[in-house]
């Protein structure tokens, strides 16, 4: 019997997926799978994973992990790795990046007292300026190193005013709110275009004034690098740069009762230049220096 | 050494790559295609298929194959994703919910690779590999089959057979794409990516944390991923995962295997109407396209500009430290310009208009050099519409590689070029006019570029995201599902009802009013063309997005 074209042709399509699937869905990644357990590859193809003298599993050398307690505070002795997205911190299994823009400058403020529709109290959201101006701080005062930033309040939030204007876009400025500082916060600057600047009230709506970031007085090139205060695109990022690895070298150095040149000369040993001289960007495996570190400087000893 | 100079010498370094390979791959390909003799194993396929491979197919039958099999492919890939609870390897993972899978089922079949889930936490080890990875490989082969057919158009004459889509899949795929897969993923496997078959190991970390290692088949996906110009990362935060993508150097090797497909098509064009100069004048194109947007994406993230970036002092946020800004930024703008959609560092991050530019790369239709086979498809379209505005200037019958371009064929290119504006803009209309636009993470003109982004990317098929943005609510994959799905067939119907007419035609020979379309003046009017239409196509919405962002 003569089946009738469009049906012969769905059922030769039915037929091409069933083969494809055999032939490029299995045959292909599972050899690919035997192949990788050849000697050589299979430590890489099994994820990279990196031992403690002992041979417990502590992770990977490709994968970042956080070095904090479980308070979340950094433990000093250990280098830090960048922020992470991922989860709460370095979760694989909810890789992500952050998303937001290059003009996320003005936060929600949490509202005192008010909850959710589950009942949780209000957290607000951060806007990913006063996200870096926060870890900017705290990275300037665990290393000792100046923690200030362009657009950055001193108490570690973006410095961004909504200005009211008398005519809307033009005119005298009538009024100007520290949007990202909530009551009873002082504002970061006084006056602007000869209106005091007032602190913000959370839950009031302020969209109709100009939002107007300051670039105030603090240095071009701050001290805390720039991945020290960015979250990566995975939020496994397992490097810092060689300059964030700097300022916390000191501190390691001290945690460990050690000489910063000691600490240096590991550094130095686990920083990766460009490949092939220009790909990529010079970096530091944080996890393979943290367990150098206590493999050769341990800091009991 | 500065990051300027690396970045340039990355791109120097694939550029040179990519013209050495141009000519020996391109006639490998050529080859393939071109063929007549079946090995063993593909007169097995055959068999099993239940095809006749001697048979060549007019335009329509051709059509209705490509649909076939993409109509049955999407069912099959849907019931997979619905039924991964009660198959193996599901690592307890539930069932894909219904919104989900259609949206992924299309997503995978039409070579975009819009991902509303995330990977780690959604997909078993067997519905990616047996499940996405093979419409990684087979939507690849549809896209090149359809512009080998297009092509054919050109060379023919005065027939209506142009070819047989099941012998182009079949050899495409397993001639083509999955020998260099096999090799690129040896070579991935070296670089560090994993390839197992682990649920996932746990581990207590250094500081006393928890974490799990996940495992997977990553390396066979990685490499097709890229190869085919799909984009669809094995875990969420794609080529910038670590597994994904773990040193510099395996970043080079996957912009190389994202671009040396599509680069090397315009030399299958050129040795199949006769003319390899007309092969050059399309490269030629594609290149300057490419360069001039490559750079530009590099400028405006190295520049910074933004209050974060200021603040921050380089745009870093959503990059890693192993790429850096510069690699970063080029990767973004390969992804886009092909119709790849890989990441390896998140786009909603980017400067306003370093974010403008992958958008602005698909918004040009990704054809410099686009997807697999659509980029070429893409580009000899603009190439017909290009002697059309040229004919008009001085009055003469325009004519491309020796073929007439009458009423019938100009208007199948219009209709080819009119189908993803009207998608991009109407989807993003529609999101703003129903409230949609609400799930957008950003407010303001990011907002809005977040939202037009979604819709550029599905309807180019491209699947990057400014995932900020969230898209697993039923609207949202209904919506971006149809916009892929129309933005892939009917673009192919129409390429393929061109490359019909075409055929049938008797050839012209040039005469001295003929437009040459191997020089460089008509090389700066295809590029030219090309970024005008554009231009005049998006430059309102995108005055209300990155632009008035950044300006």
């Amino acid at each position: 019997m003569r089946l009738p074209t469009w049906l012969a042709q769905h059922l030769a399509a039915f037929r091409a997926v069933l083969v494809f699937t055999a032939l490029l869905g299995l045959s292909y990644p599972l050899v690919m799978v035997g192949v990788g357990q050849l000697p050589g590859l299979h430590d890489r193809t099994e994820g990279s994973l990196v031992r403690t003298a002992d041979g417990t599993v502590v992770g990977s050398e490709l994968i970042g992990q956080s070095f904090t307690d479980a308070a979340g505070n950094p433990v000093p002795r250990y280098f830090q790795s960048r922020p992470s997205a991922a989860g709460d911190g370095y979760d694989p299994t909810a890789t992500a990046a952050s998303n937001l823009g290059p003009e996320s400058v003005e936060d929600t403020l949490p509202v005192p007292g008010a909850v959710d529709s589950e009942g949780n109290p209000d957290e607000g959201t951060q806007s990913l300026l006063t996200q870096v101006c926060t870890r900017s701080k705290a990275a300037g005062e665990l290393d000792g190193v100046d923690g200030r930033r362009p657009f950055c309040t001193p108490d570690g939030v973006g410095a961004v005013l909504r200005v009211f204007h008398r005519d809307g876009l033009t005119g005298p400025v009538t009024r100007a709110v520290s949007v990202n500082q909530a009551c009873p916060a002082t504002p970061f600057v006084g006056t602007f275009g000869r209106v005091p600047v007032e602190c913000a009230v959370p839950g009031q709506d302020y969209s109709g004034g100009l939002i107007t970031p300051i670039r105030g007085e603090a240095p071009a090139e701050p001290a805390v690098p720039a991945d020290a205060v960015t979250a990566s695109g995975s939020g496994l990022d397992p490097h810092i740069s060689p300059a964030y690895a700097a300022i916390q070298l000191n501190r390691v150095a001290r945690e460990r009762r050690t000489s910063p040149d000691e600490v240096r000369r590991l550094v130095e040993e686990h920083t990766d230049g460009r490949g092939l001289g220009f790909l990529g960007e010079p970096r530091v495996n944080v996890l393979a220096l943290n367990l150098a570190l206590d493999r050769e400087l341990p800091a009991g000893g | 050494m500065s990051t300027t100079t690396a970045g340039i010498i990355l791109v120097a370094s694939l550029a040179v790559v990519l013209t050495a390979v141009y000519k020996p791959f391109g006639d490998y390909l050529y080859r393939v295609v071109a063929g007549t003799r079946h090995s063993r194993v593909e007169r097995g396929i055959y068999r099993l298929i239940g095809v006749d491979a001697k048979a060549e197919q007019s335009w329509g039958t051709y059509a209705r194959s490509v649909l076939a099999f993409s109509l049955i492919s999407l069912l099959f890939l849907y019931a997979f994703l619905r039924l991964q609870d009660r198959l193996w390897l599901s690592l307890g993972f539930d069932a894909v919910p219904d919104h989900i899978a259609w949206n992924t089922a299309v997503s995978f079949v039409t070579n975009t690779n819009w991902q509303a889930y995330s990977g780690e936490s959604t997909m078993g080890h067997l519905v990616q590999m047996a499940g996405l990875a093979v419409q990684n490989f087979v939507s690849a082969a549809v896209g090149i089959a359809v512009a080998v057919a297009l092509v054919r158009g050109f060379a023919r004459s005065r027939t209506d057979q142009l070819g047989n889509f099941w012998v182009d899949l079949v050899r495409i795929a397993l001639r083509v794409l999955l020998p260099i897969a096999v090799l690129g993923t040896i070579v991935l496997m070296i670089g560090g990516v994993v390839q197992n078959l682990s649920g996932g190991t746990d581990v207590t970390t250094v500081a006393g944390g928890t974490q799990t290692i996940t495992g997977g088949p990553v390396a066979s996906q990685e490499v097709i991923k890229e190869l085919g110009t799909n984009g669809g990362g094995f875990y969420n935060a794609n080529s910038s995962h670590p597994f994904e993508n773990p040193t510099t150097w395996t970043n080079w090797f996957e912009l190389l295997l994202i671009l040396v497909i599509p680069f090397s098509l315009p030399r299958v064009f050129g040795r199949m109407v006769g003319q390899n100069r007309q092969g050059y004048a399309i490269v030629a194109v594609m290149a300057i396209l490419a360069i001039v947007s490559v750079t530009l994406t590099n400028v405006f993230e190295l520049t910074g500009d933004g209050a974060v970036p200021q603040a921050v002092g380089a745009a870093m946020e959503g990059k890693e430290a192993r790429f850096g800004v510069s690699n970063s930024a080029t990767f973004a703008a390969v992804t886009t310009l092909t119709s790849t959609g890989a990441v390896n560092s998140f786009h909603d991050s980017f400067t306003p208009l370093g974010g403008m530019m992958p958008l602005v790369n698909m918004m040009l239709g990704e054809v410099a050099p686009g997807g697999v086979g659509a980029g070429l498809y893409g580009m000899l379209i603009l190439a017909v519409i290009t002697v059309f505005v040229a004919g008009l200037m001085v009055g003469r019958t325009p004519e491309y590689v020796g073929k007439k371009i009458g009423a019938r064929e100009i208007k199948f290119a219009s209709l080819y070029f009119l189908i993803t504006p009207m998608l991009v803009l109407i989807g993003t209309a529609a999101a703003f006019a129903t409230g949609n636009n609400s799930t957008a993470l950003n407010v303001g003109p990011h907002g809005l570029t977040e939202v037009l982004y979604a819709f550029t990317s599905a309807s180019n098929n491209n699947g990057s995201a400014f995932a900020g943005i969230t898209v697993n609510t039923p609207w949202w994959d209904t919506a971006l599902g149809l916009c892929m799905l129309l933005g892939r067939f009917l673009p192919i119907i129409f390429v393929l009802g061109l490359a019909g007419a075409l055929a049938r035609q008797r050839p012209v020979p040039a005469s001295a009013g003929t437009l040459p379309t191997h020089r460089p003046l008509f090389v700066g009017m295809l590029a030219g063309v090309t970024v005008i239409l554009v231009a005049l196509t998006f430059l309102p919405a995108l005055a209300l997005g990155p632009l008035a962002e950044g300006l």
